[in-house]
């Protein structure tokens, strides 16, 4: 494996890590309420934002980026609550465009109550590089890697081992049996979208020291997530880190054996590739809808 | 019903000069038509056949951009170009629409997004013919060293070609073609049982809502006389989606409803400076709340509720 090759993988399952956050986010509120959320990528830079607002208050750290991520999920149980569950019965796709008015609103507020300006968040531990057989790894890289896994972790065990956890999962599957099951639906959309801002703004944290973060960092970085969400078939856990991963790999060798300007197509184009041939994604469903 | 909506609207485009006091008002109106041109177009796809596209401002733009590259470049005359544009995107949208239309909900979505955004990179990077992110100036519509200019001519223009294509909208959905389209909305196993191609039916309307996208894109472009991969990226597609639900799908009014009012709301919002976008999106998201089925629908439940009470 030749150390080019190793330095294009690293900064692939770095970005592709991201993206598996908040494809996370995705599939979690589409399972709850069959709605793609537009808006994922909005909480993505509120985390971003919000982190390096406290950190330029004086805030230290970690202490910002717990208010950071709580204040990302109180905009998610904001937007359940007071813009999702008054629009309950209404067809999907005006569910979706409810999000996308969220996001256009979010974006504005960031310009408003932040401002218009790029801004870096420090590294969490340093800039020095780390050499791994020739190639050169960026310390930030192993937080997003190492923060990643640990959430994979943290969500498998929420969805298999805690009653809320399964209360969403079986909401997912069949919404009425669940009801039928005494399981709170309205709770279990809360907690959702709250869950997920949570998650897009812990990815929001993560990337900002590598790609800085800005008032609209958001629209791209949720298009991306979406397109993992879909790549690893949407609504699936593990579908949706692979896809991040798979797609973050595919721009970074895109990028440098191909073209930079060109590896969004790349990216792209391997995603509607999987979507010809495996129309359910990676590890989605063989089924392409859902009845 | 059929003929006094087609009606109203003539009236509204031959009375609503009346109504505009300067150029820029003209401006503006042009730009709500050929906006309600897409929107229409989209309509059938997404209203009527029920399937999903993120990525029509692709279609948009190629068709601006094929337009002018042809005009500017190569030296066409415009009255060819923007034929050949929107006769080569049709083409494009028939041959990608073939794989792409056997996917449904958010693959369709995905997918349609990812062709719209390869557009619109190929269109950002390919500076030598396009002009790149800093975009390219168009030459205006011309025949036999007539052009098309001045506010006046490109709102009749554009006036008489919104009616008429709305027109031409209403009776395809009345056609058998148009009844098949919405039985597949319905149900598609249940149309295929009734012996409806649904894949071939899917495919007119994908095809047909693309060129009207391509040439709304062409007429755009010669009209402002410049033109940038913005109009072709993925957040004008999310606007074009946006214009057909708010004004309410399957309603082709609803869609000229809808472009009028989403093309008229940011420049009356401009007022408000920084506040434009946080009053834009929380006025999409309370109409989206409260309107659920889009303004046009939800306007003519209520009438009709008057109207009963009224008897």
């Amino acid at each position: 494996m030749s150390a080019q090759f190793l330095q294009y993988l690293f900064a692939g399952l770095t970005i592709g890590a991201i993206y598996a956050l908040v494809a996370l986010g995705f599939a979690i509120i589409y399972n709850a309420s069959q709605v793609i959320n537009f808006a994922q990528g909005e909480f993505v830079m509120a985390g971003g934002m919000a982190t390096v607002w406290l950190a330029n208050a004086g805030w230290p750290l970690p202490v910002a980026i717990g208010a950071a991520v709580a204040l990302a999920a109180l905009l998610g149980l904001a937007l359940e609550k007071f813009a999702v569950e008054p629009a309950r019965g209404a067809p999907v796709v005006t569910l979706i465009i409810i999000t996308i008015g969220a996001s256009i609103l979010l974006r504005g507020l960031a310009m408003l109550v932040w401002d218009k300006n790029v801004h870096a968040l420090p590294a969490f531990s340093g800039d020095a590089p780390i050499r791994i057989g020739g190639a050169t790894v960026l310390p930030q890289s192993l937080w997003v890697l190492g923060a990643t896994l640990v959430i994979v972790v943290l969500l498998a065990a929420f969805f298999n081992r805690t009653l809320l956890g399964k209360a969403l999962l079986a909401t997912s599957h069949n919404r009425l049996a669940a009801q039928l099951c005494g399981i709170s639906v309205r709770r279990v959309l809360l907690v959702a979208f709250g869950l997920s801002a949570a998650l897009g703004a812990v990815a929001g944290i993560l990337v900002a020291p590598i790609t800085f973060t800005t008032w609209d960092v958001g629209v791209m970085l949720g298009l991306k997530g979406f397109a993992a969400a879909i790549l690893g078939g949407m609504g699936s856990g593990a579908g949706a880190v692979l896809g991040g991963l798979v797609l973050g790999i595919a721009e970074a060798m895109g990028a440098g054996y191909v073209s930079s300007a060109y590896k969004d197509v790349i990216a792209f184009l391997v995603i509607l590739g999987v979507l010809m041939f495996l129309p359910g994604g990676l590890l989605g469903a063989r089924a392409s809808e859902r009845v | 019903m059929r003929g006094r909506g087609l009606a109203l609207l003539a009236l509204a485009v031959l009375a609503l000069p009346l109504a505009l006091p300067n150029k820029y008002a003209y401006e503006v109106a042009i730009l709500i038509g050929l906006n309600a041109l897409v929107c229409v177009g989209l309509n059938l796809l997404i209203g009527y056949a029920g399937q999903i596209s993120l990525g029509h401002a692709g279609f948009f733009g190629l068709g601006a951009y094929g337009s002018a590259i042809l005009a500017a470049r190569y030296g066409w005359p415009t009255p060819l170009s923007l034929p050949a544009a929107v006769a080569g995107v049709a083409l494009l949208a028939w041959l990608v629409g073939r794989p792409v239309l056997r996917l449904r909900g958010h693959h369709l979505a995905m997918a349609t997004l990812g062709l719209g955004v390869i557009v619109s990179i190929v269109i950002a990077t390919e500076d030598r013919v396009t002009g790149g992110p800093d975009g390219m100036s168009v030459p205006p519509l011309a025949a036999f060293g007539v052009a098309l200019a001045g506010e006046t001519a490109w709102y009749w223009a554009v006036g008489a070609l919104l009616v008429g294509t709305v027109w031409l909208a209403r009776n395809f959905i009345d056609s058998p073609r148009g009844r098949a389209l919405r039985a597949l909305h319905g149900s598609e196993i249940a149309a295929e049982m009734v012996g409806i191609d649904s894949a071939r039916h899917k495919l007119d309307a994908f095809v047909l809502s693309a060129a009207l996208a391509a040439l709304a894109g062409g007429l755009t472009a010669h009209y402002s006389g410049f033109i940038t991969p913005a109009r072709a990226a993925f957040l004008h597609s999310i606007e074009l989606v946006t214009m057909v639900v708010f004004g309410g799908m399957a309603s082709t009014f609803g869609a000229v409803v809808g472009a009028a009012a989403l093309t008229l709301l940011p420049q009356i919002l401009t007022a408000l400076k920084e506040y434009e976008m946080v009053v834009f999106g929380a006025v999409l998201m309370l109409t989206m709340i409260f309107m659920p089925r889009g303004l046009v629908p939800t306007l003519e439940k209520a009438l009709a509720a008057a109207n009963r009470r009224a008897v």
